[in-house]
C-alpha cells in the first residue's frame, strides 16, 4: 500500500471517528454512530497492516487474535452495574499502552534526527510516556476504589500538594536531562520520570473521594486522548492525533459538565479532600424535626394512588441491582394510568450517564427518563416522589445552607412535590459527609432497608 | 426601590373578573412590590375591600390616582374608554410605564398604537408562547377551562333533563349525551365536567394524536375514516382540506340527530372560527337540545348562533356567551390572577420589588407586545430547535442569587483569559518560528480535531454519556497503530514491547465497541 492511499485510508477512518460521535447526539443514531467507529477502525487497521512498515505478521496477529477474544470476554460479561470499573479498567490500558509505545519509539534505532527535529521528537516522547504512566496508574486506582479493592475514602497525605508539587517539578527538571542527554545516557532520567509519573497518578486518584468518581473517569477518559495524540506527534501519525483530540477533547468537556453539575472547581476536585471539610460547616438539621419512617406497603399504596410519580434514582439504585424491579413497578404503575417519570441528576452513580445506562439495561422506556433541567420544575406538580438510594443531589441545603459543603451544587428539587419517600439503609450522611434536612421535612417517609428488597416488596403490594 | 402594582375596576359591564386577588396580592407581596387596588374592583368576583385590607393592599378610591401611581398596572380586559373620567384608560397609562392584560394586538391595532405613543411596555396574556415552561403563565388555557366547564352549566341550565341516567319508581330516565367538538383546554374541561355529571360524552377533534387524552377523561373519541394530520404550529389546529371537511360534516350530521347537546370549541388562530353546525343540522336535532358555542367571539361555530346571546331556533336552544370566564368571577380572578403572579415572579428573580424585562428570554419576548413604546409584535416564529436551545440555556443559567459574586468573578476571569489567550499565542509564535513545517502540519490537525471534538461532543446527550465514555475507549485504541508501526522494528526489546502494546491496545477496540453496542441496543423507547 502506498502512502498515499494510507494518508487517504486514515482520513476516512479519521471521519468516520468524528461520525461516529457524533451519532451519540440521540439514542436513534447512537447505534449507527458505533457502527461508523467500528467500520472507521477496520479501514485504520487494515491500511496500516497493509502498509510497508509492517512485515512481522506472526506476532501481530497473534497478539490481535488474544487481545480481541480477551476484549469481547470482557466486554459480554461484565454488568451494567459495572460499567465503570470497566471503563477505568480500558483508560488504564490506553495509558500502559502509550508508555510501551513511547519506550518503543525511544529504542528504536530506525529514527535518525537532528537539531530541533530531535529535541521536539525527544519532548513528545517524553510527554506521551508521562501522560500515559500518570493515565495508567491513575486508572488503575480508580478501578480499585469503584470496584470496592480499595477504599473509596479520599486518602489525604499530610502535605500532599506539596508532594505532588515535588514530583511535578521533578519531572520537568528529568525533562530537561532527557532532552540535553547524548546517546544512551538519556535513559535513566526517562526512566526515573516514568516512576515519579506512576507515582503521581495513583496519588492523584487515591485523594479522591468517591463522590467525585465520575469527575475522575471523565477526565482520565480525556488524559488517555491526549496520551493518544502524543503518541501521534510522536510518530508523526495523523490519525493518532486527530482521535486522540477527539477523545481528549470529550473527556475534558464531561469533565467540566460534571463538575458543573456539582458547582466545583476542576481544580479543586483535583486537589481532593471532598467532604473533609464538612466538620466545619453546620450541615446538621437538629431543630428537633424527626424523620417520619413509612413500611413498604403504605409506600405501594401511595404511589397507586398518585397521579403522577417521578423516580430519583441513585448509586444506591446500582449497588442493589434494583433497577429491574423498579422497572416492573414502573410498568404495573403505568398500566394503572399513571404517569411515572425518572429524574436523572448528572452526577447520580459512578461516571456519566450511568443511571442511564442501568435503566435503559431494565428497558425503561427512555422518553421518561428525563435529565434534572428537564424534570425540576415539574416536582411541584408530582404527587409522589421516591428516592433510591441517592443522598447529596437531593438535599436541599446545596440551596438554602450557604455554609453547606455542597452550596450552590443544582439538586433535584423532590421536596416541592406532595410527598417524597426515601428508600435508604440508615439515618448515615452521603458521601459529602452532610445530613440531609429533607429527611425532616413534612412530606418525607422514610422506608429503611436494603433497596432491592424494598423495591421487591413495593412491587408486590403495589 | 420597590414598585407599585395596581389593578383598576373593569370598566366593561359584563366583566366580573379582576386581576388581583387578595390570595396573590398577598404573594405579590412577597416579591417586594407594594400593592393597590381601585375600591370595589373585586366586589362582583366576591372579593370585598376589606379582603384586600387584610392582605396588606391599599384601597383607593380615586381611579385616576390609581392609574397615575402604579408602576405596572395588571387588568383583565385591554384599556378602553372610561366613562367616569371621560379619558381613555391608554391616557390615564402613566409615561414609561408598564401594562399587564389581554390585548389581542392583532384585533386592536389602534389600541397599540397609543399604548406605543404612551412610551408603554405592554405584555399581553393572550400572547403567551405555547412553551412547557410557559404553561403557569398561559391564561388563555386557564380561562378556556373555566369555560369549558361554565358551557357545561350553562348547557345543563337550559336543557330540560337530568345528565345522568336513573331509574326511579317514578320511570326510567335516559342519561343526556354530549358532543363536544374540539378537544383543546375547553373542550377537554367540558368533557371532565359533562361526564362528571353522568352524561355519556363523545368528542371529536381533528388531531388525531388528542385521542388518548379525551379517552383518559372518559368520553369516546370519534374518528373518521380520513388520513389528514391537522397538528398547526404551536399546537393548535390548522384548515383542513375540502374532502375532510366533508367527511367530518357528516359526521357531525348524524351525531346532531343523535345528540342532545352539542358544545363546539373549534377555534383556529387568526381565522374566523370554522362553521361546523349548519342550519340543517340544527333543524335535526330534537327540540329542547342545547348547543353552546364558545367560539361565539370568533363568529361562531354554529351558522345560527348570535356572538353574546341565548336564542332559541327550530326548538333548539344556541348559547353564544362570550363572557363565560367572568360568569365563574371568583375561580377565574384567582386563577387569572395566579398566572399574572407567576409572570411577576419570573420577571423579578431577585424578589426586590423590580421588575426586569429579558427580550432575551422567549417567553418573555413572545408576551411582550410593547417594548419601551417600541412596537414588538408579532414576535419572531418560534422554532422548534431554538426553544430547544433557549430552554437549555435557561436551565444552565446560574443560580440568580449568586449576580452579584458571578460578575465579580466574571471580571477578574475576563481578564484571566486574555491573559492565557496571550500567552498561547506567544507560544505559538515561538513554536512557528524554529520547528520544522512538518511538526506545524501536525499540529494544525491536532488544534482542528480539539475544536471538531468540542463540537461534536456538545451535541451528545447527557443520557448517552456512557455509551460516550466506551466508545471514546474503543477509538482511543487505535493507539495500536503506534505499536503495529514498530513491530517490525529489528531491535527485538522493541518488538517484546510493541507486542504487549498491541495486545492490551486491541482488548480496548474489541472490549469497548462491543460493550458500546450492547449498552446502545438496551436503549429503546
Amino acid at each position: 500500500m502506498t502512502e498515499g492511499l494510507l494518508t487517504s485510508a486514515y482520513i476516512v477512518s479519521g471521519v468516520l471517528f468524528i461520525l461516529a460521535l457524533g451519532g451519540l447526539s440521540n439514542q436513534e443514531t447512537a447505534g449507527r454512530g458505533n457502527i461508523y467507529g467500528i467500520v472507521g477502525m477496520i479501514i485504520a487497521l487494515v491500511a496500516t497492516i497493509g502498509g510497508a512498515q509492517v512485515t512481522n505478521y506472526t506476532t501481530l496477529a497473534g497478539c490481535m487474535v488474544v487481545g480481541a477474544i480477551v476484549g469481547i470476554y470482557l466486554a459480554s460479561r461484565v454488568q451494567m452495574t459495572q460499567m465503570p470499573e470497566l471503563v477505568a479498567m480500558l483508560h488504564s490500558f490506553v495509558g500502559l499502552a502509550a508508555v510501551l509505545v513511547g519506550y518503543a519509539s525511544y529504542l528504536d534505532p530506525g529514527t535518525h534526527l537532528q537539531g530541533v527535529e530531535r529535541v521536539i521528537h525527544e519532548v513528545e516522547i517524553y510527554l506521551g510516556i508521562l501522560i500515559g504512566a500518570v493515565t495508567f496508574t491513575g486508572s488503575v486506582a480508580a478501578f480499585g476504589k469503584l470496584s470496592g479493592r480499595i477504599s473509596s475514602k479520599p486518602l489525604l497525605l499530610p502535605g500532599r500538594h506539596w508532594i505532588n508539587l515535588g514530583l511535578g517539578l521533578a519531572c520537568v527538571w528529568l525533562g530537561y536531562l532527557f532532552v540535553g542527554a547524548e546517546g544512551e545516557s538519556g535513559q535513566l532520567p526517562l526512566i526515573i520520570m516514568t516512576l515519579v509519573s506512576l507515582l503521581f497518578g495513583v496519588l492523584m486518584v487515591m485523594a479522591i473521594g468517591g463522590a467525585d468518581m465520575p469527575v475522575v473517569i471523565s477526565m482520565l477518559n480525556s488524559y488517555s486522548g491526549w496520551a493518544a495524540a502524543a503518541t501521534g506527534f510522536m510518530l508523526q501519525n495523523d490519525l493518532l492525533i486527530v482521535t486522540g483530540a477527539l477523545v481528549g477533547s470529550s473527556g475534558a468537556i464531561l469533565s467540566y459538565i460534571m463538575c458543573r453539575a456539582m458547582n466545583r472547581k476542576f481544580l479543586a476536585v483535583i486537589a481532593g479532600g471532598f467532604g473533609t471539610t464538612a466538620g466545619s460547616g453546620s450541615g446538621v438539621v437538629d431543630d428537633g424535626r424527626e424523620a417520619v419512617p413509612i413500611s413498604a406497603q403504605d409506600t405501594a399504596d401511595l404511589l397507586s394512588s398518585a397521579g403522577s410519580v417521578i423516580i430519583v434514582p441513585g448509586y444506591g439504585m446500582a449497588v442493589a441491582q434494583a433497577q429491574h424491579s423498579i422497572n416492573e413497578i414502573t410498568k404495573k404503575l403505568r398500566d394503572n394510568g399513571v404517569e411515572v417519570r425518572f429524574a436523572i441528576h448528572p452526577v447520580a452513580g459512578r461516571m456519566p450517564g450511568h443511571m442511564n445506562v442501568l435503566l435503559a439495561e431494565a428497558k425503561v422506556p427512555y422518553d421518561i427518563v428525563l435529565e434534572m433541567d428537564e424534570i425540576n420544575a415539574d416536582f411541584e406538580n408530582a404527587d409522589a416522589v421516591l428516592v433510591i438510594g441517592a443522598n447529596d443531589i437531593v438535599n436541599p441545603s446545596a440551596q438554602t445552607d450557604p455554609a453547606s459543603p455542597i452550596a450552590g451544587m443544582p439538586v433535584l428539587e423532590v421536596w416541592k412535590a406532595k410527598s417524597v419517600v426515601i428508600m435508604k439503609r440508615s439515618m448515615a450522611a452521603g458521601y459529602a459527609g452532610v445530613q440531609n434536612p429533607l429527611f425532616f421535612e413534612d412530606n418525607a417517609r422514610m422506608l429503611f432497608g436494603d433497596a432491592k428488597s424494598s423495591v421487591d416488596s413495593i412491587l408486590a403490594s403495589v | 426601590m420597590s414598585m407599585t402594582i395596581g389593578a383598576p375596576r373593569e370598566i366593561d359591564p359584563g366583566e366580573r373578573r379582576v386581576a388581583i386577588t387578595p390570595e396573590t396580592a398577598e404573594q405579590l407581596k412577597k416579591l417586594g412590590f407594594s400593592v393597590a387596588v381601585e375600591t370595589g374592583a373585586g366586589d362582583a368576583a366576591h372579593f370585598s375591600d376589606d379582603c384586600y385590607r387584610e392582605a396588606g393592599v391599599e384601597i383607593k378610591s380615586d381611579p385616576a390616582s390609581l392609574w397615575r401611581e402604579s408602576d405596572i398596572l395588571l387588568k383583565v380586559q385591554s384599556p378602553r374608554f372610561h366613562p367616569a373620567l371621560g379619558v381613555d384608560e391608554t391616557e390615564l397609562l402613566p409615561e414609561g410605564g408598564t401594562l399587564i392584560s389581554f390585548i389581542w394586538p392583532a384585533q386592536n391595532p389602534q389600541l397599540m398604537e397609543r399604548l406605543a405613543a404612551r412610551g408603554a411596555t405592554v405584555m399581553a396574556m393572550d400572547s403567551v408562547p405555547r412553551l412547557s415552561r410557559a404553561q403557569k403563565l398561559d391564561a388563555l388555557s386557564s380561562m378556556a377551562n373555566v369555560a369549558g366547564y361554565r358551557a357545561v352549566i350553562e348547557a345543563s341550565n337550559h336543557f330540560g333533563r337530568f345528565f345522568t341516567g336513573q331509574v326511579t319508581a317514578a320511570g326510567k330516565v335516559p342519561p343526556a349525551k354530549i358532543l363536544v367538538i374540539g378537544a383543546g383546554v375547553a373542550g377537554l374541561a367540558a368533557i371532565g365536567a359533562a361526564g362528571s355529571m353522568g352524561a355519556i360524552v363523545r368528542a371529536f377533534d381533528t388531531r388525531p394524536e388528542v385521542k388518548e387524552q379525551v379517552e383518559s377523561m372518559g368520553a369516546e373519541f370519534l374518528m373518521l375514516d380520513f388520513a389528514e394530520e391537522a397538528d398547526g404550529e404551536g399546537g393548535y389546529a390548522k384548515v383542513m382540506s375540502e374532502a375532510f371537511i366533508e367527511a367530518e360534516m357528516d359526521l357531525f350530521m348524524r351525531q346532531a340527530m343523535e345528540v342532545d347537546i352539542i358544545i363546539t370549541t373549534a377555534l383556529i388562530p387568526g381565522k374566523p372560527a370554522p362553521k361546523l353546525i349548519t342550519e340543517a343540522m340544527v333543524e335535526s336535532m330534537q327540540d329542547g337540545s342545547v348547543i353552546v358555542d364558545l367560539a361565539a367571539q370568533q363568529g361562531g361555530n354554529c351558522t345560527l348562533c348570535e356572538p353574546g346571546q341565548a336564542v332559541v331556533r327550530h326548538g333548539v336552544t344556541i348559547i353564544g356567551f362570550t363572557d363565560l370566564p367572568s360568569r365563574l368571577p371568583t375561580q377565574s380572578s384567582q386563577l387569572y390572577g395566579t398566572n399574572l403572579r407567576h409572570l411577576l415572579s419570573d420577571l423579578t428573580p431577585d424578589k426586590d420589588g423590580v421588575i426586569h424585562v429579558d427580550m432575551e428570554d422567549e417567553v418573555t419576548r413572545g408576551l411582550t407586545v410593547i417594548d419601551r413604546g417600541t412596537i414588538t409584535w408579532p414576535p419572531p416564529a418560534p422554532k422548534l430547535s431554538a426553544k430547544a436551545s433557549a430552554d437549555k440555556h435557561m436551565a444552565t443559567a446560574a443560580p440568580p442569587q449568586q449576580g452579584a459574586e458571578e460578575t465579580e468573578v466574571g471580571t477578574s476571569k475576563g481578564w484571566g483569559s486574555a491573559l492565557l489567550l496571550a500567552a498561547i499565542s506567544l507560544a505559538l509564535l515561538f513554536v512557528g518560528a524554529i520547528a520544522p513545517a512538518a511538526f506545524l502540519s501536525h499540529l494544525t490537525v491536532f488544534v482542528l480535531s480539539c475544536f471538531v471534538g468540542y463540537m461534536v461532543v456538545w451535541n451528545v446527550t447527557p443520557s448517552l454519556h456512557t455509551p460516550l465514555m466506551s466508545v471514546t475507549n474503543a477509538i482511543s485504541g487505535i493507539i495500536v497503530i503506534g505499536a503495529l508501526l514498530q513491530i517490525s522494528s529489528p531491535s527485538g526489546l522493541v518488538v517484546v514491547l510493541a507486542a504487549i502494546a498491541i495486545l492490551i491496545a486491541t482488548i480496548n477496540i474489541f472490549g469497548g465497541f462491543f460493550v458500546t453496542q450492547r449498552m446502545l441496543q438496551m436503549f429503546r423507547k
